[in-house]
């Protein structure tokens, strides 16, 4: 095991699958010359060259499309799109065409692509900048939605996002780039782990209550979850990882298991994941409950710019432990 | 490409005839090619007439659901244009795509079966009449939304030029498509990146009941590749020597130059954009100037004229046509429609996902 950055360890992990097959190819803005915006793709254009490092214009419906094209040719395409937000330009090609390809034409052809993306508030980036927005992706039959929140994860994710079939939008929090975790010492070889797409993890069991999240949510579960330990509240921590396909099944045991749940998403409340999410709860584990599921969302604003404002808006320790505890004095065991 | 704009009528100005039929070049002379390749462009225009004909009829008796827009009026386009192409390249269509999937290679009894949406359509009936698709004869899809495939198919060039091969994709379009975000991205795209593929725009004047003149600021389309150092030719859609020699110049060097080309045919669709339209917009002129300029009869008494075509082999070309076409409705209409057990099969390639999208929302502990 060794200690490595959520970006080195999606960086080895393309790395080590672009030698492993000559159709996995990078392309997107500012990845080469540039070394990426977030610099995940340091040192790709000189290892590899611009045939499979390529830089785009500024021009995203064009390169993800071709992506897509591309793909249905047998190619593998990495595709980096400088933050989620600016998905949006290329929506036409990544929710009309690429989930469609396979479904559409009976089979005949898929769209083995990925496409990444950084996404999330904190950074002071202003509204159209700090969206959340991989709900309208995790909507859609035929799109895989991943969203790991851990190194090790990132790393294992990647590989089965690289060797998938389908197309794939892989998210990465900005707030995550930095944190460190423990990697498997074979992380970045061909024989290291590979993720299986579709299932959540429990990244930590625990008896009171379960909590779910998922991205950087799902970091700072870890988190709230280590500090409740110490006043002997038992958290177990759901990890979801894969939006679409979503793991119901892990969240209905451990929510029959604990009997309540809060969900924590860095996004906002009305419409979103965590609303799939409890009433996946309310529909498989509704005789388990104790207390009603309680989501802990980002306020539903435009995110502002300055920092006390946004800071109020996210999702933080703070309030999903507030949830947690309100959500165990309704079931009857009092908490702090 | 949504159907549902009812087209306007009474006080709207009707689009006028006689608009900008600016056709560059002379037809050319049938003189020049053999009698056998003649005769076969003919029956193939005919196939496609014949097979559409066929489509409009079943439509109207509810034997095709969805949108159902014909080639009607543009087959000599369609046919010089797949005349062009060589069995390794690709083509991407757009949604008036039933002519371009028989002349790609696809048989018609599979095309209407598509229409027909049965299990032994191109696509297995997901697709229908804008989705046709068929790997093997390089058919890389109609594709429904106005210029989605333009980007899908510069990347397809763009695997091509990854791997070094020597195929060549063609994009086909309507007129107003080259106004939409994605025709400047894509172009710009493939000339910067060297890819070698021909953008054609099937110019029948009309994007939808929109003229081009109201929707293009530079309505001479083929000279819109300028701003992307992309060559660009027009030609006269009704004439399918001229297609195919212009068509077959631009695929050709786009092989052996590796860069794309543009490629503009003036073509007129005799109908509504679909088969619910009745064209409203069109003024009598306009309606009268295209029926008038049916490339398929054109054709014909230019046959005639030259000898190549006399009554007994038109009917020996006719006869085999309905033939084709009564075999390709039959074959649909007896085909099994798809089996509901096999509605989870096709979201995801991985068969694994499709089992877990398949897992009933309602409770997972069954007891």
């Amino acid at each position: 095991m060794s200690v490595i950055t959520y970006r080195q360890a999606l960086r080895e992990t393309i790395r080590a699958e672009m030698h492993r097959d000559e159709n996995v190819f990078l392309m997107g803005e500012e990845i080469g010359v540039f070394e990426g915006s977030y610099k995940i793709t340091e040192g790709m254009l000189t290892e590899f060259g611009e045939r499979r490092v390529r830089d785009t214009p500024i021009s995203e419906e064009g390169f993800v499309g071709s992506a897509i094209g591309s793909a249905m040719l047998g190619l593998r395409p990495i595709v980096e799109l400088m933050t989620i937000n600016f998905s949006l330009i290329a929506a036409d090609q990544i929710i009309n065409h690429a989930p469609k390809v396979y479904g559409m034409f009976g089979g005949q052809t898929s769209v083995p692509m990925v496409i990444r993306t950084p996404g999330g508030g904190g950074q002071q980036l202003g509204a159209t900048h700090s969206q959340n927005i991989e709900l309208f992706y995790s909507f859609i039959p035929g799109m895989k939605v991943l969203a790991p929140s851990t190194p090790a994860e990132a790393a294992a994710m990647m590989r089965a996002a690289v060797r998938d079939d389908d197309p794939v939008l892989f998210l990465e929090n900005l707030g995550l780039y930095n944190s460190k975790g423990e990697v498997p010492d074979n992380y970045a070889d061909d024989s290291g782990p590979v993720a299986e797409i579709g299932r959540a993890g429990v990244l930590r069991e625990g008896s009171d209550i379960t909590l779910i999240g998922y991205s950087r949510m799902a970091a700072l579960a870890t988190q709230v979850a280590e500090e409740l330990a110490e006043q002997d509240i038992s958290v177990e921590v759901i990890d979801l990882r894969s939006l679409r396909p979503l793991d119901r099944e892990t969240i209905v045991n451990s929510v029959a298991k604990t009997g309540s749940a809060v969900i924590a998403e860095d996004d906002w409340l009305t419409y979103g994941i965590g609303a799939e999410i409890a009433a996946s709860i309310q529909e498989g584990a509704f005789d388990f409950l104790d207390a009603p599921v309680r989501r802990v969302a980002m306020a539903e604003v435009p995110l502002p710019y300055a920092k006390p404002l946004e800071t109020a808006a996210l999702p933080s320790v703070e309030s999903v432990t507030t949830a947690i505890k309100e959500t165990l004095n309704a079931v009857g065991r009092r908490v702090g | 490409m949504a159907d549902t704009a009812k087209p306007k009528s009474g006080s709207a100005a009707k689009n006028s005839g006689g608009r900008r039929r600016s056709r560059k070049g002379t037809p050319t002379a049938v003189a020049d090619e053999s009698p056998e390749v003649l005769r076969e462009y003919y029956r193939r225009m005919l196939l496609i007439r014949r097979f559409e004909e066929r489509t409009g009829q079943a439509y109207t008796q509810a034997r095709i659901g969805g949108y159902c827009h014909l080639n009607l009026g543009e087959e000599a386009t369609v046919v010089g244009l797949m005349t062009a192409l060589q069995e390794r390249d690709y083509l991407f269509a757009n949604y008036r795509d039933h002519g371009y999937a028989i002349e790609k290679g696809i048989e018609p009894r599979r095309v209407m079966a598509e229409l027909y949406g049965r299990s032994t359509g191109t696509s297995k009936g997901w697709g229908g009449s804008m989705h046709m698709y068929d790997t093997d004869a390089r058919m890389l899809g109609g594709w429904g939304i106005v210029g989605g495939q333009l980007p899908m198919a510069t990347g397809a060039a763009m695997a091509v030029s990854y791997r070094g091969g020597d195929e060549v994709v063609m994009c086909q379009m309507g007129d107003g498509t080259t106004n939409i975000g994605a025709w400047h991205e894509s172009l710009n795209i493939a000339s910067l990146w060297n890819l070698p593929i021909v953008y054609v725009v099937i110019n029948n004047y009309l994007g939808m009941g929109t003229t081009v003149d109201m929707s293009s600021a530079e309505p001479d389309l083929y000279k819109r590749g300028c701003a992307f150092r992309i060559e660009g030719e027009r030609v006269d859609g009704q004439d399918v020597l001229a297609v195919r020699d212009t068509a077959r110049n631009l695929v050709e060097r786009a092989r052996s130059e590796q860069r794309p080309f543009l490629m503009e045919t003036m073509s007129y669709r005799m109908k509504g954009h679909s088969v619910v339209d009745p064209a409203k917009y069109r003024s009598k002129e306009d309606a009268q100037e295209a029926r008038s300029n049916d490339p398929l009869a054109a054709f014909e008494s230019q046959l005639e004229e030259a000898g190549v075509l006399d009554e007994d082999r038109k009917k020996e070309i006719a006869d085999a046509v309905r033939q084709e076409v009564a075999d390709a409705a039959d074959f649909a209409e007896n085909s099994p429609h798809p089996d509901a057990s096999t509605l989870f099969d096709y979201t995801y390639a991985s068969p694994v996902a499709n089992e877990s999208t398949r897992m009933p929302a309602d409770p997972v502990f069954a007891d």
